[in-house]
């Protein structure tokens, strides 16, 4: 193993006191003070986390789009410029490789973002599928007298991982923040015309900025993209406005329990190479139609009886966590619990789990296996939270 | 303030304070700072025997569960109920307003129980 990497933003964190923990190959905040008061501060007002440790890849060429279309499960060259789709990386038999959410920076140009975790994996599956697509374009272009000379790739990709710094500010005071940094202009639309799902050019102090109006919390909120080596100041000027309205650095801890909250799902938990998107309650992130990509064929192969994902609240204080069991009222084995927390929303455990379909409809009464105690846990629809607008 | 030398430890992070053949023990500054802000505290039950270095009750907190051993042997005679309303009081308070459980001490030996010197050592001397 290699030694877990730092983010630029080391000597921030540890200026403010930041715990770090091993998050996949990198040392990353799990909480400055509390979880508590960080996660109730995205809630609130806002919160600034470090995500430089998400992988980026820079998917470019005339072909882009149709690649896109054949190496990932969505459909990514009908979206307009400036949209952002979350989409999946699928293995061939249909198994998630990782979650990632595909921008449209030009018509030849994609930015697909990955998970830390998953840096490696999804690099080499892009990177052999753009190799495998751009040889079938090619020959089917040189077959063509006019195109016989082609020699430029109709795609090519690029892990930008290391050019870049990401951090995200959550909450509802997010663009009010946003808008009283001085550093940032933006080029394209107003942050307030800015859709949910959408992302436009600016600059930071001159250089070169992404906002995205994304999140991983529930909140509304913004993702920054810029060159490694501005984020500390990005960082310092988000801080240095946010501060007097509410806005705390928030940790890995807090970010988890948010995403819960809001029924979002992370990969090693919720999402493996073992589960299919419909599984998942993905099904809608796969494109229908008839042409193909990678995991079409294995998706078909999939049983129709595999445990579906769902939403478990209980009462009380004590919490499911990941791989405690699920059983039905009979006390016989159901499923298992992949991620679940006292919610600091709602004042009540919720948990996500893999359930068999048969215990799955939204009502069903289901028992969890507390450290030995059985806790009555009801199937309930996801997201847990949902901010109001 | 609490005088931190004048208490034992165990290797599981609990501090005890002994004082006439009553055992006072909550959990450390460390251990509460590891698992991070706590939202549930299950305690023993008033009357009931312990036994030392077995589990005694447990502590969750929004990240994760940590198991609170007994560090000494004895009858519960007072559990710290302000704890069950508010378990941030022990992430706030640790060795005060966030003690846990009283116990009378029985005939038992006490051992296994560290000074503060030989705690904050296997602890990486985190103060």
């Amino acid at each position: 193993m290699t030694q877990p990497r730092f983010t630029p933003l080391r000597d921030r964190h540890e200026a403010r006191g930041a715990s770090f923990t091993d998050f996949g190959g990198w040392m990353m905040p799990v909480r400055y003070s509390s979880d508590l008061a960080e996660h109730h501060a995205v809630r609130t007002a806002g919160g600034l986390f470090d995500v430089s440790h998400m992988a980026e890849f820079l998917v470019t060429g005339p072909q882009a789009g149709e690649f896109l279309d054949a190496a990932l499960a969505g459909r990514l060259s009908t979206m307009p410029l400036g949209k952002a789709k979350y989409s999946l990386v699928l293995t061939d038999d249909g198994g998630i490789l990782d979650d990632v959410i595909v921008y449209r920076l030009a018509d030849d140009r994609f930015l697909v973002i990955s998970n830390a975790g998953n840096h490696e994996v999804v690099a080499m599956a892009l990177a052999e599928r753009a190799g495998l697509f751009d040889a079938l374009a090619r020959g089917r272009l040189r077959a063509q007298p006019a195109f016989a000379t082609v020699n430029a790739p109709v795609v090519q990709v690029e892990d930008v991982s290391d050019a870049y710094g990401l951090i995200a500010l959550q909450g509802p005071r997010a663009q009010e923040v946003l808008d009283a940094v001085a550093e940032i202009t933006a080029l394209g639309t107003p942050l307030a015309q800015l859709g949910y799902y959408a992302a436009t050019d600016a600059t930071f102090a001159g250089e070169p900025l992404l906002i995205a109006r994304t999140g991983y919390t529930g909140e509304d909120g913004f993702e920054l993209l810029v060159p490694a080596q501005v984020v500390a100041d990005l960082w310092d000027a988000v801080l240095n406005a946010g501060e007097p309205r509410g806005v705390v650095p928030a940790g890995l801890a807090a970010r988890d329990t948010l995403r819960l909250e809001a029924g979002m799902p992370l990969h090693g938990h919720e999402l493996s190479v073992d589960v299919a998107p419909a599984q998942a309650g993905l099904g809608r992130v796969v494109k229908t139609g008839d042409d193909s990509f990678v995991g079409q064929a294995g998706l078909a192969a999939r049983p129709a009886d595999a445990p579906v994902l769902v939403g478990l609240v209980s009462e009380g204080r004590r919490a499911g966590r990941a791989g405690y069991a699920v059983l039905d009222l009979d006390g016989t084995p159901v499923g298992e619990v992949t991620s679940g927390a006292l919610s600091p929303t709602l004042g009540h455990p919720i948990a996500m789990a893999y359930v068999a379909p048969a215990s799955s409809p939204v009502g069903t009464g289901l028992l969890l296996d507390v450290r030995g105690t059985r806790i009555p846990a009801t199937v309930t629809a996801l997201p847990f939270y949902r901010r109001k607008k | 303030m609490t005088d931190l030398n004048a208490l034992s430890y165990t290797a599981e992070h609990e501090w005890v304070r002994i004082e006439d053949g009553i055992a006072t023990f909550g959990i450390t500054d460390y251990a509460a700072d590891k698992l991070g802000d706590i939202v549930f505290v299950e305690l023993p039950a008033i009357g009931g025997e312990l036994t030392g270095a077995q589990v005694c009750g447990e502590i969750e907190s929004t990240k994760s569960v940590g198991e609170l051993y007994a560090p000494v042997s004895g009858r519960v005679v007072e559990v710290n109920g302000a704890v069950d309303a508010d378990p941030s009081l022990v992430n706030a308070d640790p060795f005060g307003e966030g003690w846990l459980v009283k116990v009378e001490l029985g005939d038992a030996i006490l051992d296994g129980l560290l000074d503060r010197a030989a705690y904050l050592e296997l602890t990486g001397g985190a103060a």
